[in-house]
């Protein structure tokens, strides 16, 4: 029996580096089958709720597809529009609606620790798919399979983290993760969007060094993995400054002249132009793929918590 | 010879060694100033051997518990609480804090479902007591200003 099996997926926290490893084996057995070459009737009967309270097409439709590749079900809505909530219906209410209708609950919410709320408010298990600027374990995991997978290990690996390490909530639980994972983490970021303090007390209570450095040309050199995410327009004042800030972390060809042959360049998208197109012709961009791999990750998840083989 | 400040009460407790300058908040977890229908005694700034300076609070026909206590102990750690009876003191109340801070504390994060309209109570683990550091259950935050927090 898994220890997988009824859990609550709420925070990358939650996990052991052993939980990782059995969710990225895992996923990377249902690779043929969320490609569509292999079939599985592991959760036939088992349904899924997916509730979203504001949009998020991709992560809704992977853990859909995810589903329906193993055979179960999904049902939900995809945003509060229309629903009970307009009503003025509480998040603990529709919860305990909703666990009567089905086996687990994807949950995706505008405020921090809603997924926490809902797993207090049901037996069934609740899948953190976002909550506000919180958490969003099911794209780390993506994100740690994305680099296992091409690089085989974490240990020793540096990864490098690029662009609004402040707001960016990808970046943050990642951090957290590799550092666990035993990856060496160098940061890079205007100064106005560097990590939070609070992340750099986490990853040193894993015992781990970082790096921080603003520019990016500095590090490019040692970096197996170039993790990019967008710098949002709104968080800067005046648009002149985020035109030049933006355009100083832009992934191209002149930045990747002296980049290891191996380098992976990652992004959770959408990107804007914080990647140059010409890259995504070279080996290095592994984006797309990424995207791809919500699904197998998913499924994984899934059938971890749901299945009867796991 | 000794001045007595402040005399001694019946029945009631007796807030003793509240550091110097937080007897008002104290007064404010005790929810004195909304209906009061005993007297309270405030000394503040009173000599201490142990603490140099400190503040006491008496409050009359009135024996803390629970969550008030929870509350003191989140301000004021060192404090001692003395329930009173009949003028002598009947029983020493341990403020202690607990490894949950439930019900006590208002999360800072505008946007944590705990400041929404759900029915849950706040809830906070201690990170640690001394200095004291609690993060919320709900959104993971550290809260910065806990003194202005509580409920």
């Amino acid at each position: 029996m898994s220890s997988f099996r009824g859990r609550d997926v709420l925070s990358i926290r939650d996990f052991t580096p052993a939980d990782i490893q059995l969710v990225l084996r895992t996923a990377r057995k249902m690779v043929p089958i969320a490609t569509g070459e292999k079939r599985s009737r592991s959760l036939e009967g088992k349904i899924l709720s997916t509730l979203f309270y504001e949009p998020s097409t991709r992560t809704r439709l992977s853990f859909e597809s995810a589903m329906a590749r193993l055979g179960g079900r999904a049902l939900g809505f995809s945003s509060a529009e229309g629903t009970s909530v307009q009503k003025g219906e509480t998040l603990a209410d529709t919860i305990r609606m909703v666990e009567a209708y089905s086996d687990a609950i994807v949950l995706r919410h505008p405020h921090e620790g809603a997924a926490r709320l809902a797993a207090d408010f049901t037996e069934k298990p609740v899948i953190n798919a976002g909550d506000g600027a919180g958490q969003h374990p099911t794209q780390t995991l993506l994100d740690l399979y994305t680099i296992w997978d091409e690089k085989g290990a974490f240990e020793g690996q540096n990864v490098v983290l690029v662009g609004d390490l402040k707001y960016g909530r990808t970046v943050h639980s990642l951090a957290y993760a590799l550092a666990e994972l035993g990856a060496h983490l160098t940061f890079v970021s205007p100064p106005t969007l560097e990590m939070p303090a609070e992340i750099l007390e986490r990853v040193k209570e894993k015992g781990l060094s970082f790096r921080a450095a603003h520019r990016l040309e500095e590090v490019i050199r040692e970096a197996d993995v170039l993790y990019v995410t967008r710098i949002q327009k709104e968080r800067f004042p005046d648009p002149q400054e985020y035109e030049k800030v933006a355009g100083s972390y832009r992934v191209d060809m002149e930045v990747l002249r002296d980049a290891k042959r191996g380098l992976i360049i990652m992004h959770p998208l959408p990107r804007v132009t914080e990647i140059a197109p010409e890259v995504d012709r070279t080996k290095h961009a592994v984006y797309f793929k990424q995207a791809f791999n919500a699904v197998p990750v998913r499924m994984a998840l899934l059938d971890l918590i749901l299945g009867e083989g796991a | 010879m000794r001045e007595l400040r402040v005399t001694p009460i019946k029945n009631g407790t007796v807030i003793d060694h509240i550091p110097a300058g937080l007897a008002l908040k104290v007064l404010k977890i005790l929810g004195i100033g909304d209906a009061v229908t005993s007297t309270v005694t405030v000394a503040m700034h009173v000599p201490s051997q142990a603490m140099g300076w400190k503040d006491i609070v008496k409050v009359e026909d009135r024996e803390l518990g629970g969550r008030e206590l929870e509350k003191i102990a989140l301000i004021a750690p060192t404090a001692t609480v003395n329930v009173i009876r009949n003028y002598n003191v009947a029983e020493k109340r341990p403020l202690a804090l607990p490894d949950w801070a439930v019900g006590i504390l208002r999360c800072a994060n505008p946007n944590c479902i705990s400041n929404v309209r759900e029915p849950i109570e706040s809830s906070f683990v201690v990170r640690s007591k001394n200095p004291l550091r609690v993060v919320c259950k709900y959104c993971d935050r550290e809260l910065e200003d806990i003194v202005s927090h509580i409920l």
